[in-house]
């Protein structure tokens, strides 16, 4: 069993391709995240609506505008231009002052501003109206701390084109979830199918070696290494990002390994049905990778699918394990609020270790 | 009585309708180097495959090294070796490591391992190449490792699925002699092969023909019996008849 391990390693670690696809890839898909996405705003172009024109929301915008995150791109006459900026796509927010702004705040000590963000691009949306409204509130404690009265700018914001701001974020889970896919379902199932392909498997077979040793000496090493994988992919998280795993690590991990086991059982099985390095190869690619991007809700949502793919997306086992990360992830949630999707992983685990037991046997007959 | 170490009585393999194996009966003498031929699906590595725990019988009441195939399989793999006519050494690891990682799967000591290693390396003059992958090495050695990779374990039986495949002559017969040395030794050789030369290298052969044996002898005694000058011909003789 020892030896089988130590063997497995040696398959794994003299063989570039391999290497390439279990260390290379994680790092550098998350590094083309990390630089695509920018976490950081500068001289974003926006453009002002202001009806008021008085002393208040002009010294307001200045203070706006000469902040080193904005750079004035026009201003605007009324409402109907707004569309039109957007669409031009320069303009990345638009900010509104309502009529007589500076009488409402003297004499009601309350006026509003209206903020649209293009939020077709979530993140930097998000970005925007936060640093918007935080200069607002800055100028809101300045004028309070000269006139000594209470007032209120009240700000109403309003995300264009994507309101709900789905996929901030969304990118780490997913990239965990593909890469543990691809490396725990694709590695297993090429290199049980090279040991077919060699010959080699039927000179284990004959050996006093259990099926189950075998199996068992084939899958350790990958959980291992998946194991791995997912910390560096935190860890590059936390680090490049900045995004902190707002539930508990070990619920986190824990999952994570249970996912593991279950895309290792899914490439035993895909082994299982394939004699050659290409088949497994071929179905691994198409019966996994295709389906975890698209229909997993990594990159494109589900709720907008029409209803026959967002029933086949209810087959994914990714599609569970992202929900799973996010939740854990991002809104920091305990197992009471995802043994659903716990179970239906675990579910599908026993499924296609069944299959693959069956399989196996099957051949051995 | 002889002394058997293989009894096969009446084994039947079926697939579907497909009969690979009919009836077959044969015995094989412990030391003896026994040859098993046949033409391509003539049902060889099915018969073998069922030998060696890799398949089960449809029917038919099997021993090898003493144990029953079908209810002792595990008994059977701990006294036996096996080579295919795939080349079956990992190409990526180093001499050395192929011999630890195998003795290691038949539950060896490490020190019986190392033992076994020199020892076989010294045979071979590789001694300077025990940390060469086997990639590097030209299909010869390669050949010749498998094979003492194969009985290092000092298995009661040696099973050899056309071993000899796309070997040139002189590593053919150099790998003969290391059969004769191994059969020397004790351990039962039972070798299939194309190679109707080597027919002649075994002590007694059986012929198979569409799922039966059609012949089982010394090769001298087949060769008198059909009235011919060499195995070849025999071979050739029983497959006519056939058609």
């Amino acid at each position: 069993m020892k030896g089988f391990i130590i063997k497995e390693f040696y398959h794994i670690f003299r063989d570039v391709r391999t290497m390439v696809i279990l260390f290379g890839m994680p790092v550098v898909q998350v590094l083309i995240f990390g630089f695509a996405i920018s976490t950081e705003i500068k001289d974003a172009e926006i453009a002002i609506l202001d009806y008021s024109r008085d002393n208040m929301s002009l010294e307001l915008s200045n203070k706006i505008i000469s902040s080193d995150y904005f750079i004035l791109s026009e201003n605007l006459e009324d409402e109907s231009q707004i569309e039109k900026v957007f669409q031009a796509g320069k303009v990345k927010e638009v900010i509104i002052f309502g009529d007589h702004f500076a009488r409402n705040l003297e004499k009601e000590q309350s006026a509003s501003i209206q903020i649209i963000a293009d939020a077709s691009d979530p993140n930097t949306a998000n970005l925007l109206v936060n640093y918007t409204t935080g200069i607002i509130r800055n100028y809101m404690a300045e004028k309070m701390g000269e006139q000594g009265m209470p007032i209120e700018i009240k700000t109403e914001y309003k995300m264009l084109f994507n309101p709900e701001l789905k996929s901030v974020f969304m990118f780490i889970p997913g990239t965990i979830t593909v890469l543990l896919m691809l490396v725990s379902a694709m590695m297993t199932s090429i290199s049980i199918a090279r040991e077919k392909e060699l010959g080699t498997m039927e000179v284990l077979l004959v050996s006093p070696l259990k099926p189950i040793q075998i199996v068992l000496g084939k899958v350790i090493p990958y959980v291992v290494l998946s194991f791995v994988n997912a910390i560096t992919i935190l860890l590059l998280a936390f680090f490049v990002f900045g995004m902190p795993v707002q539930g508990s690590v070990i619920l986190l991990l824990a999952e994570s390994l249970l996912f593991i086991i279950m895309a290792l059982a899914l490439g035993i099985f895909i082994s299982t049905v394939s004699n050659s390095q290409q088949t497994a190869m071929m179905l691994s690619m198409f019966a996994l990778m295709l389906p975890t991007i698209l229909l997993s809700g990594f990159i494109f949502p589900i709720e907008n699918m029409p209803e026959v793919l967002q029933w086949l997306c209810n087959l994914m086992p990714t599609k569970w394990f992202i929900i799973i990360v996010k939740d854990i992830m991002l809104k920091g949630v305990g197992l009471a609020h995802i043994w659903q999707e716990t179970l239906i992983i675990i579910g599908m685990t026993i499924l296609f270790i069944g299959l693959s037991i069956k399989k196996f046997k099957i051949r051995l007959e | 009585m002889e002394d058997y170490i293989i009894r096969v009585e009446n084994l039947t393999k079926k697939f579907g309708s497909f009969t690979a194996n009919d009836n077959l009966s044969f015995f094989v003498r412990k030391g003896e180097v026994f040859g098993f031929l046949g033409a391509n699906g003539a049902g060889k590595t099915t018969a073998i495959r069922i030998l060696c725990g890799l398949l089960k019988p449809t029917s038919g009441n099997i021993e090898v090294a003493g144990y029953d195939v079908s209810r002792q399989s595990n008994k059977v793999k701990k006294n036996i070796g096996y080579m295919s006519q795939k080349f079956s050494l990992y190409e990526d690891m180093t001499i050395k490591e192929n011999f630890r990682f195998y003795g290691g799967i038949y539950g060896m000591s490490g020190k019986a391992i190392r033992e076994k290693t020199e020892h076989y390396l010294h045979k071979l003059g590789l001694e300077k190449e025990k940390n060469t992958v086997i990639s590097s090495l030209p299909l010869g050695w390669k050949q010749k490792l498998a094979f003492s990779v194969a009985i290092m374990h000092d298995p009661r039986i040696i099973f050899l699925d056309e071993p000899t495949g796309g070997v040139d002559p002189i590593t053919r017969r150099q790998f003969w002699e290391m059969i004769y040395e191994a059969a020397a030794s004790g351990i039962t050789v039972f070798v299939t092969t194309h190679y109707m030369d080597e027919a002649e290298y075994c002590q007694r052969v059986s012929i198979m023909v569409d799922g039966r044996i059609e012949a089982l002898n010394t090769p001298e005694k087949l060769k008198e019996q059909f009235r011919v000058d060499s195995m070849e011909d025999v071979f050739i003789k029983l497959a006519r008849g056939q058609q």
